[in-house]
């Protein structure tokens, strides 16, 4: 298997493959962070009984940070080699070449994600699962109270719809790019993954961003 | 109407693949729009050879575009602003009076500069040595009806055999990745029942050379495609990651 270290393409299935996990947590979290719209308690029950410090959701949380750190140390690897390989001497005309903007700035795109998930770990996860887990005091389980909290704060809300907007445009290429990746493309698919990129990671961002900001406008818990 | 012209060119000079590489800008008075790019750069080598000076060195051979052989990077592209063609077919009237052009050779890692615009491109040779052929023995020619191969696997490596070897792929990518060249190369055998034989062997074989030989890694920007003179289409680098997994999950 010491393919998916040393070829190319063996590293980009690797990100690729890393990729498409987080895609599908993405789309679990945010199915989870709808329900504070409708009803808190039904939150704090999932996120308490279902998810909380239970083995199930300790390895689970395991998983995907392997996922992160293996895809953001394929993400740095791949970056470096292909600066490489761009040579020394740059280009004095600067590229015409119409690309996608997002399919260029991965990685700044990435670090955007990063840094606001470092943010959103600090906030949310810190105070629930990890206290938690390792007894701190002051461990949440109002989970949907603390998202009130955190969210009636302004600053709070444009900092994750920033994070939010990074995310999307690192999606909508990250998406068919690793369909490709794996082989999964010709002639006739490559219009549809692209456009169910789209799809995806605009499902993906608007829902995050809709709970941001009605928590932050008290449109949620209406159920409750 | 094609008119004569007065521009200026900013060719990048370099005296060895050693040596530090400077610009020089050169005043090129009335040039017929009606000339080739390449001609334009033989006037300007007449004027400096009548000025005692040394002329700029560049690729070319056939001039009519199916060589492979000129390169170039003019004015933020690859062979170019004008689309689908290569240096050689570029004519003047692309451009206009009081012009500024930027003449500059591949960038690459895998391509060096060997003088002021002529890259070594043997990597594409070494790669092809790889694997990029087909040694079964053929024998004589077969009845046409006894290997039936679908009409669009026909196209398609028709399609993909187009490459010419460039590598206008390379200097237009960000990552200095050759796999549009490589992905063509692997499709126009992959598709074919000759190719078929040695598909795995070729897709491991060329893509470790590739790598081997310091191209970097495709993050699929598509700007390959854009740029290439022959439109090999990108859905080719899909087949090849395809066929590469298939060789590997069969070791």
């Amino acid at each position: 298997m010491s393919w998916l270290i040393n070829s190319s393409i063996g590293r980009k299935v690797v990100q690729s493959l890393s990729g498409l996990f987080l895609i599908l947590f993405l789309l679990f979290h945010m199915c989870m962070n709808v329900v504070l719209i409708f009803n808190y308690e039904t939150y704090d029950f999932l996120a308490n009984e279902i998810l909380g410090a239970n083995w199930w959701a300790i390895v689970g949380t395991l998983i995907i940070a392997l996922g992160v750190v293996i895809h953001i140390l394929y993400g740095i690897i791949l970056t470096l080699q292909n600066q490489k390989a761009r040579g020394k001497d740059k280009y004095a005309s600067s590229s015409k070449t119409p690309q996608a903007w997002s399919s260029k700035n991965m990685f700044v795109l990435g670090l955007v994600i990063l840094i606001f998930v470092l943010l959103h770990l600090y906030q949310m996860w810190y105070e629930m699962q990890f206290k938690e887990l390792f007894h701190i005091s002051g461990a949440r389980t109002d989970g949907a109270q603390l998202v009130a909290e955190k969210f009636s704060q302004l600053w709070v809300v444009v900092a994750y719809i920033i994070g939010f907007i990074g995310l999307w445009f690192h999606l909508t290429h990250g998406f068919w790019s690793a369909l490709h990746t794996v082989g999964w493309n010709n002639t006739v698919w490559m219009k549809r993954i692209k456009v169910l990129g789209n799809i995806v990671s605009t499902i993906i961002c608007l829902g995050f961003i809709v709970v941001a900001i009605a928590v932050h406008l008290g449109y949620s818990n209406l159920l409750g | 109407m094609d008119k004569d012209i007065n521009i200026t060119v900013k060719v990048w000079r370099q005296k060895g693949p050693k040596e530090k590489g400077h610009f020089e800008t050169y005043e090129l008075k009335n040039i017929s729009q009606g000339s080739s790019f390449l001609e334009m750069l033989d006037i300007l080598n007449e004027q400096l050879i009548n000025e005692g000076k040394v002329p700029v060195v560049f690729d070319h051979d056939c001039r009519e575009g199916i060589c492979g052989m000129c390169s170039l990077y003019i004015n933020g592209h690859p062979h170019g602003p004008d689309e689908d063609i290569t240096t050689c077919q570029l004519h003047m009237r692309k451009f206009n009076d009081g012009d500024t052009i930027t003449v500059e050779p591949w960038r690459s890692a895998g391509f060096p500069v060997i003088r002021d615009l002529m890259v070594d491109r043997t990597a594409f040779d070494k790669i092809i040595q790889a694997g990029g052929y087909v040694s079964v023995n053929t024998g004589g020619v077969p009845d046409a009806n006894s290997i039936p191969i679908p009409r669009h696997d026909a196209e398609a490596a028709m399609d993909a055999a187009a490459c010419i070897g460039c590598g206008a792929c390379v200097a237009a990518c960000k990552n200095g990745s050759a796999m549009l060249f490589v992905a063509a190369k692997v499709s126009q055998f992959a598709l074919l029942p000759q190719g078929k034989v040695e598909a795995a062997r070729r897709a491991k074989r060329m893509v470790a050379k590739m790598d081997e030989l310091g191209f970097g890694n495709c993050t699929n920007t598509g700007a390959c495609e854009v740029e290439c003179p022959k439109n090999i289409s990108i859905t080719n680098i899909a087949r090849l990651n395809r066929e590469f997994l298939k060789a590997k999950f069969k070791d």
